[in-house]
């Protein structure tokens, strides 16, 4: 694909791989990639497998068969912690924060764990990318909206400096304006260098803002297509965007 | 006076127990139900070296508490893979073990004719025979692991606990080796309920299984939670009011076959209270979900 007029690295292939929770397929025989620069959209109904082929991408879940590549790279056997330190960081679904602690806080755990890490200045710039977040520093994660929780849960990961971003469902339960910011600031990450790959109930967005898109039904791939191509699928249309 | 004194000594220990629970329980969120198998481990250990083999009881004391640690070790790899109430089955079953084996394990342990004789701590020469001499020591080490433990939970490794405490998949999500964390609490926190043990041990001068029972790993989940969950001032004040609390029914002056089981009543009761009106404990800043 040429989307930008030149072929792109690859950053993420995902060759073939199965999952099972238990007697239970979840995918089977998925493949798919994310270049380096691209943000990928992953839609589908619910129950599809498209939050486990992320789970899968975070070491989160076992596949049972194919490989995961990231730079060229197997990464299928890794923890996911391991998973953070090669540059892929997670927006968990249900954003996830640490209700206990407050907004710095939060941004500081994302930091600890990262090598050569230059903590206060990389706060002061997640802080940047979501001013709503400013005032709010001192305060308990917990009490935040849900708007202003979801930023928080991107800024912890974005302050890993993620090659890859994954993106579990990030505009579950916001309000509409919060879900334009949301993908807003997920372009605005994007062109800042970071591939995003994200996994949305709300697929018109996410075209929207994809270069390129995977549709899942039970457990497969059925549709992959620029982002562009897909909304105006008339199978996507049915199914997803009402008509 | 002296019986003030051994009060306090008593509770010294149980203040230990407290607080290296509270850094597995209240502070990293892992229900552990077998605490009192580590102390039991610590004490034997230490009461055997020197009972045996004339082993000087603070390295019976150190031995104790590591291979306690090494047991806190193995029962931390069950805690790698069950979650909530299946981990508090399991360490639960743990300490049944641990009390049934030094129960049975008669050639080693003289099973429920229990360990007469241990011997005390020497200090400069000095045999720490009087109460008041044991005091300094219980309260120093109470010092120590109070100090200790404060260190840890309010360094970056204490916040990464109670990031698994708070939410695991967030603490995965920001790139937590989540397993290796909860070995090392185990660890931790099996070291210095072995030092406990073992200061117990040799301040009675004798232990047997009874002292052991899972009934005391619940006693000591109470205080943490009594006292708040994830609070050093809380595993005092939890462990401080539940042993002191049930020695001043001694003085109402009734006969021992009401006042036992009125003990175990009241205690209950107090409990009950407390959960209703403050389930995160005293002064806790974390509740089970």
């Amino acid at each position: 694909m040429h989307i930008w007029g030149r072929e792109k690295d690859m950053l993420l292939e995902a060759k073939n791989i199965s999952v099972s929770y238990g007697a239970v397929k979840a995918i089977e025989d998925v493949t798919f990639k994310v270049n380096d620069g691209e943000i990928v959209a992953m839609i589908g109904p619910n129950g599809a497998g498209k939050s486990t082929a992320l789970k899968a991408v975070f070491g989160m879940v076992d596949i049972q068969s194919g490989d995961i590549l990231f730079n060229r790279e197997s990464i299928k056997d890794l923890r996911p912690d391991e998973h953070v330190s090669k540059g892929i960081s997670l927006v968990p679904e249900g954003r996830r924060l640490f209700p206990s602690m407050t907004v710095i806080e939060n941004l500081e755990m994302g930091a600890f764990l990262r090598e050569g890490n230059n903590g206060k200045a990389d706060i002061e710039n997640i802080l940047e990318l979501f001013p709503a977040l400013k005032d709010k520093r001192r305060q308990k994660a917990g009490v935040l909206s849900t708007g202003e929780q979801q930023m928080l849960a991107l800024g912890r990961a974005l302050i890993q400096k993620p090659k890859l971003l994954l993106a579990d469902e990030p505009s579950l339960g916001l309000s509409p304006s919060y879900v334009d910011t949301i993908f807003e600031k997920l372009i605005a990450i994007n062109k800042s260098g970071t591939s995003v790959l994200l996994v949305e109930q709300n697929a018109r967005m996410a075209l929207e803002i994809a270069h390129r898109g995977y549709v899942f039904k039970i457990g497969q791939i059925f549709l992959e297509d620029t982002g562009k191509n897909l909304l105006e699928s008339e199978e996507v249309k049915k199914a997803f965007l009402g008509g | 006076m002296e019986y003030l004194l051994h009060i306090l000594i008593i509770s010294g220990i149980y203040i230990i127990l407290t607080l290296s629970l509270n850094l597995i329980l209240g502070y990293t969120g892992l229900p552990a139900l077998g605490h009192i198998a580590f102390a039991c481990v610590g004490a034997y250990t230490s009461s055997l070296l020197a009972l045996n083999f004339g082993v000087s009881p603070w390295i019976g004391l150190l031995i104790g508490a590591c291979l306690a640690s090494l047991l806190g070790l193995i029962i931390g790899f069950p805690s790698m893979r069950l979650k909530g109430d299946y981990l508090a089955l399991a360490t639960f079953g743990f300490g049944v073990i641990v009390y049934s084996v030094s129960k049975n394990w008669v050639d080693l342990t003289r099973g429920p004719m229990g360990l007469p004789g241990i011997p005390k701590f020497i200090v400069f020469g000095f045999e720490l025979q009087p109460v008041w001499a044991y005091l300094i020591l219980v309260t120093a080490f109470v010092a120590v692991t109070a100090f200790i433990i404060n260190r840890i939970v309010n360094s970056p490794f204490g916040r990464i606990l109670r990031s698994i405490r708070d939410d695991e998949v967030a603490s995965l999500s920001i790139g937590t080796n989540i397993n290796k964390y909860k070995l090392t609490v185990f660890v931790i926190g099996a070291f210095f309920a072995g030092i406990a043990g073992s200061l117990y041990a040799h301040y009675i001068t004798f232990i047997d299984p009874s002292s052991f029972t899972v009934m005391e790993s619940i006693a000591v989940l109470l205080m943490v939670v009594f006292g708040g969950m994830g609070n050093i001032k809380g595993s005092f004040i939890g462990a401080l009011i539940l042993v002191i609390f049930p020695e001043m029914l001694r003085f109402l002056g009734m006969p021992s076959s009401i006042a036992a089981p009125l003990r175990q009543m009241i205690y209950g009761l107090l409990l009950i209270i407390l959960m209703i009106k403050r389930p995160q404990g005293i002064i806790g800043e974390y509740r089970f979900k």
